[in-house]
């Protein structure tokens, strides 16, 4: 009997170290150092996954892996038929996070998010001045013109009012920056005096708490247990930072981290044959492309635009700069996923006689010098600026147009580009939210010309008028129409030169399960564990 | 004594306002400011541009805004991080300690090694020994520093899976940081292993980072035990009858090492800038990265005050260095 | 210089007169062969300079050249190489073996024009410092020691941020980078020899300020600034290599030894020939340079000859 007992004692023992063993902690390997943890300061992928995919949530949340809108911390929604009127009815029951350095009194409520949207919308909020830069995206998307009020009804119903009808809307409410903070968290933090750990110690309802974090090394979360959409099945949560991208593979394949993100197109076929790992892909709403100054002597005239568009072999420099298959050769502005969608537009094929004979005719003399801008650095939409540049150099040259290729430290570029000083200037576009209008509104609007980030300072009123119209409209089928006629304009005129819509890839161990690629690069691990 | 020091003080005070002066002017000239860094592409609305700016008070003229920065120097205030909005002084002394570990590793590695090599290569003048040792060194520092890690790395880490690829520790391992050394932390914490892991993460950053300082020691340290062995002193010492053993050690060495002093000194000023490469290779979240990421993000705070505090230390590791050069060499202390 | 030690003469062999008193340049060539080292640095030396001044007609390709259909072939001694690529291609399918060979040209270039950059503005401010050691001569060396705090690496990468990248503005940063050695060098030498016999001489036969300094001085402190310009040499080809390497080194598609080893960091799994040739060739320059001035120093200077 007693050897019995013995037995059954050392089982539950080792059982319960074995549980203890067991407890399995998800380590991510990130990209960069999350900026802060105040995340309605800032506008990197990175930060966002950091802060606003764990720690936060929002009146509405995408559905993992699409861009459909799913309840989060509103449980339904009424709008009005005029469409300028939202009426937001929350959820109730939901907990903010419990750490050493706050304890919440109430369940979350509409006072809290008054105090998320008012702290950005309303001068006389006591947290608004209390930014370093501001609040980016609130300001980049026009919310302080958009929104006219956000009010609450009772302890459970907000009201926003607009100024104008506009279809993104609901969709922009999805979005890191409308993430909902404590406001009693907000309180506490001012009456102590100490408002700046509001970027170092965030409170919020996410699916992880805030632990800690170890600059540039490390971001640890656990499990919110209260967490209204269940709680997370991994023990603990690490970002792992790791710059530089063999890096990260090179800990995916020791077992130091069980997720990489943005690992390289060019390593995706090695990862997939080695069958410990397993990677994760989809057809993303990113693109990436070269701008042409509109306003400059020779490409203001569509002829030479046109040319351009004909000597550079597209279909190569995805292949190479991506690897086959990892990526779709751009046409449109946004990729085939989105509503409104032209696909009768097509990219010209290439001939370089026909090129040539359009640049004569133009009257662009042979050996024209033109400039492209392109950071030093690669990123999500193109991982390597250099190599894109190089491939469009060598296209160019058999043209008769000589290309200077100016690489420069990205601050740099960004505030010459927005001058005007580029001819032509490489970049990328990652969408925001899955609207048509947060790809053509910032790039192509005639306001972005004037502004600076429509980079190729192309204002073309039929355009113009399309896209406003599609924006306040809201039934879809409408909109798809107006957009699909948008893209015809754009097509004629072309002001792009378009390169692609990469896929996005997540590698990781081939024991992980739970994790849902999303079309907007945006990560989240609240049902990802280690098997 | 006490002149030569009072001296060498005094010709700090103006190199440390050179050094406020040009870090200052240096990063306003790079084109580009925080606020347009923040904003990336989006568009930047010109009245929330200014407001921005006059928030940062960046909008004042130049000369008002250097002397707001030394005032608040003098008062001891380093300000904050424009991005994150953490004291500079914080995040300093929370990343130092890391760069601070690694190059006292690498000086360790490269004083060890160097100084044995160059002082059996000295005795053995011509053979084997000392050609390979110096041909070695001398490609020590030919080497572009970020290559031989990279190669080291594939090397050791990738294929031989001796030592682990990159980072401070292995994260599994919950360690708090409170001293900032990882060394001791691990052995402060009850967790077991991590001080070994602790460990083998050092290495071979520590190899890296120690290879230029080791090939400069291991020559320096040959050279000058050469001049010091055809000294007269070192002939009595033989002809007294000593054993070889003392008279090099304990006659020959201890006037040898103080030319190497000097380079010691100098090393630690390219150790820390050294660490900029290495820190980036091994993903060793130190002082150099995040400089140059500062750099490009126009944090003006974090590049003013990080460059600052480490010219400081480095004025002060060189002014120590003077002054135990002065004090070993009666003939420094008396020059003009 | 040593005196010639006279041979006594036997009248039936005559003796050639030019034996007996052996040129200063044949005397040091002399000192300077015993060194094997030194040699085998100057004939290594000697190949990149004639691969640098007739890289069009010693490359077998265009370095620019991409051929879309050889993207990284490895070298011709693996598999899957082809002579028509000796040591293969890069990413983009252009020849290695003619990058490299371009590349030389490139970074003699930078090593060139940086110390030169650096090597006149630096004796001009030691001349100063040191012939004006009251006020102008603390002033300067104040300055050159607040450049020396600064790390190098940083003060590189901010004066390339002001100035924009590109070759030019590489080889600025460089030589403003390594200025201050040369001024202190410098300056260091001409208080040692102000004190000297010759130099009062000089003065008191009546010699202007620009002659005492260009021609009665500064020969006499040429040794060590020599040798000190060819470890700057070496060592601005390695940091044109550590500027590219962060990216803010020359412009694509300038076949910089420094930036091919940068872009080609992403290769090193696959492709290793693409990230350790460049980086082997940059090795063994800077290691011909560096033993070059070992043995130049060495010749130089007879009290170091037997140190080293």
């Amino acid at each position: 009997m007693t050897s019995l007992a013995l037995r059954a004692a050392l089982a539950a023992i080792i059982l319960g170290t074995a549980g203890q063993l067991a407890a399995k902690p998800l380590v991510v390997c990130t990209e960069a150092s999350p900026e802060g943890f105040d995340v309605v300061q800032y506008t990197t992928a990175v930060t966002f996954d950091a802060t606003a995919e764990t720690v936060f949530n929002r009146l509405v949340d995408f559905r993992p892996g699409t861009t459909d809108i799913q309840p989060a911390l509103a449980e339904r929604w009424d709008i009005s038929p005029d469409g300028l009127t939202y009426t937001f009815h929350l959820r109730q029951g939901v907990k903010f996070h419990t750490t050493d350095y706050f304890t919440p009194t109430r369940d979350f409520n509409a006072d809290d998010v008054l105090w998320s949207l008012n702290r950005q919308l309303d001068p006389n909020h006591p947290w608004h001045a209390k930014t370093s830069v501001g609040y980016p995206y609130f300001e980049s998307m026009a919310f302080k013109d958009l929104l006219k009020s956000v009010e609450k009804t009772d302890e459970h119903t907000v009201v926003i009012t607009l100024t104008r009808p506009e279809a993104p809307f609901l969709r922009d409410m999805a979005m890191g920056f409308t993430s909902i903070y404590s406001a009693e968290y907000g309180d506490q933090l001012l009456k102590a005096g100490t408002t700046g750990e509001l970027n170092s110690k965030p409170i919020g309802t996410g699916p992880f708490i805030f632990q800690r974090y170890n600059k540039d090394a490390q971001v640890r979360y656990k499990p919110n247990p209260d967490y209204f959409r269940g709680k997370p099945p991994s023990d603990a949560l690490i970002f792992a930072i790791a710059t530089d991208s063999n890096v990260r593979l090179q800990k995916l394949r020791a077992n130091e981290c069980q997720v990489a993100l943005y690992p390289k197109p060019d390593d995706v076929p090695s990862m997939k044959a080695d069958p410990r790992l397993k990677v994760a892909e989809i057809e993303a709403l990113v693109t990436g492309y070269i701008a042409m100054n509109t306003e400059h002597k020779y490409l203001s005239d569509v002829r030479v635009r046109k040319a351009i568009n004909m000597a550079f072999d597209r279909q190569t420099h995805v292949d190479q700069l991506f690897g086959k298959g990892n990526a779709l050769v751009g046409v449109n502005p946004y990729p085939p996923t989105m509503i409104g969608y032209n696909s009768d537009n097509q990219n010209p094929p290439r001939d370089l006689a026909k090129a040539r004979e359009l640049l004569k005719e133009a009257g662009v003399p042979e050996g024209t010098v033109i400039t492209l801008f392109t950071r030093n650095g690669g990123g999500a939409t193109n991982p390597n600026p250099r190599l894109s540049a190089e491939m469009l150099q060598a296209d160019l040259k058999q043209i008769g147009l000589k290309l200077e290729i100016r690489v420069m430290e990205w601050a740099e570029m960004l505030r010459r580009a927005k001058k005007g000083e580029a001819d032509l200037v490489s970049t990328g576009w990652a969408g925001d939210n899955g609207d048509p209008d947060n790809f053509l509104s910032p790039l192509l609007s005639c306001d972005a010309a004037k502004t600076g980030e429509n980079y190729a300072r192309w204002c073309n009123s039929k355009f113009q008028e399309l896209i406003t119209r599609a924006r306040e409209v809201i039934d879809n089928d409408e909109r798809a129409r107006l957009y699909a006629e948008a893209l015809k304009v754009y097509d004629d005129d072309q002001p792009w030169i378009s390169m692609a819509h990469p896929k996005m890839f997540t590698a990781m161990r081939a024991n992980v399960e739970g994790y849902v690629i999303n079309p907007l690069t945006n990560n989240n691990f609240a049902t990802t564990k280690v098997k | 004594m006490l002149s030569f020091i009072a001296r060498r003080l005094g010709l700090l005070i103006p190199t440390f306002f050179g050094i406020t002066l040009l870090t200052f002017a240096l990063i306003r000239l790079i084109p580009g400011d925080p606020v347009e860094v923040m904003m990336g592409e989006r568009r930047v609305d010109p009245e929330m541009h200014a407001q921005a700016m006059e928030r940062l008070g960046l909008n004042k003229p130049l000369p008002v805004q250097y002397l707001d920065y030394v005032g608040k120097l003098a008062q001891g205030d380093l300000g904050e991080s424009l991005r994150t909005r953490e004291s500079v002084w914080t995040e300093f002394l929370t990343l130092f300690p890391a760069t601070l570990e690694l190059s006292f590793a690498a000086l360790l590695f490269a004083g060890t090694v160097g100084l044995l090599a160059g002082v059996i290569a000295a005795l053995k003048r011509g053979s084997l020994f000392d050609h390979g040792v110096m041909g070695i060194s001398l490609a020590g520092y030919s080497m572009p520093i970020f290559w031989w890690g990279l190669i080291l790395i594939m090397f050791f880490s990738v294929s031989l899976g001796w030592t682990p690829v990159s980072g401070r520790i292995d994260l599994l391992y919950d360690i708090e940081p409170k001293t900032g050394f990882m060394l001791i932390d691990t052995l402060l914490s009850d967790e077991e292993g991590a001080f070994k892991d602790a460990v083998m993460h050092l290495i071979l950053p520590a190899i890296v980072l120690g290879t230029i300082p080791l090939a400069v020691i291991a020559r320096m340290t040959r050279s000058s035990m050469l001049e010091v062995l055809r000294e007269d002193y070192i002939r009595t010492a033989r002809a007294k009858g000593l054993s070889p053993a003392r008279v090099v050690f304990v006659h020959g060495l201890r006037n040898a090492l103080i030319p190497v002093l000097t380079v010691f000194g100098l090393q630690v000023g390219t150790l820390l800038a050294g660490a900029v490469l290495t820190e980036t290779i091994f993903s060793w979240p130190g002082v150099g990265k995040w400089l140059i990421e500062a750099i490009g993000a126009r944090d003006y705070p974090v590049v003013q005050n990080g460059i600052l505090l480490i010219a400081c230390l480095v004025i002060l590791v060189n002014f120590v260095v003077d002054i135990l050069y002065g004090l070993a060499n009666p003939r420094i202390r008396h020059q003009r | 210089m040593t005196s010639p030690i006279p041979k006594s003469v036997t009248p039936a062999s005559p003796v050639d007169r030019s034996l007996l008193y052996p040129s200063p340049y044949k005397e040091f060539w002399h000192a300077f062969s015993r060194n094997k080292g030194a040699v085998m640095g100057l004939a290594f030396m000697c190949l990149v300079v004639f691969c640098a001044l007739f890289a069009p007609w010693v490359a077998p390709h265009d370095p620019s050249e991409q051929y879309r259909d050889f993207l990284l072939t490895p070298p011709v001694w693996l598999e899957g190489g082809t002579w028509q690529f000796i040591l293969g291609t890069d990413e983009l399918g252009r020849d290695l073996l003619s990058r490299l060979i371009q590349g030389a040209r490139l970074s003699l270039l930078i090593g060139l024009s940086s110390v030169v950059m650096s090597l006149i503005p630096g004796i001009l401010l030691g001349l100063l410092a040191g012939f004006f050691p009251h006020l102008l001569g603390p002033s300067i060396m104040r300055l050159m020691d607040v450049m020396l705090a600064l790390p190098s690496l940083l003060l590189a990468v901010a004066i390339v941020a002001i100035l924009g990248p590109g070759l030019i503005n590489t080889v600025i940063a460089i030589a403003i980078v390594s200025l201050p050695s040369y001024v202190r060098l410098t300056r260091a030498a001409v208080m040692g020899e102000l004190n000297r016999d010759y130099v009062t001489a000089a003065r008191l036969a009546g010699a202007g300020l620009p002659r005492l300094m260009f021609v009665t001085v500064l020969p006499n402190c040429m040794a060590p600034l020599i040798v000190q310009a060819t470890l700057s040499f070496s060592s601005a080809i390695l940091d044109a290599a550590a500027l590219g390497f962060l990216g803010l080194g020359v412009q694509p598609p300038t076949p910089e030894w420094g930036t091919m080893l940068a872009s080609a960091r992403d290769y090193i799994e696959r492709a290793w020939w693409v990230v350790s040739l460049p980086g082997l060739t940059i090795l063994l320059s800077v290691l011909a340079i560096n033993l070059m001035g070992d043995g130049l120093r060495d010749a130089l200077d007879p009290k170091l000859k037997n140190a080293a």
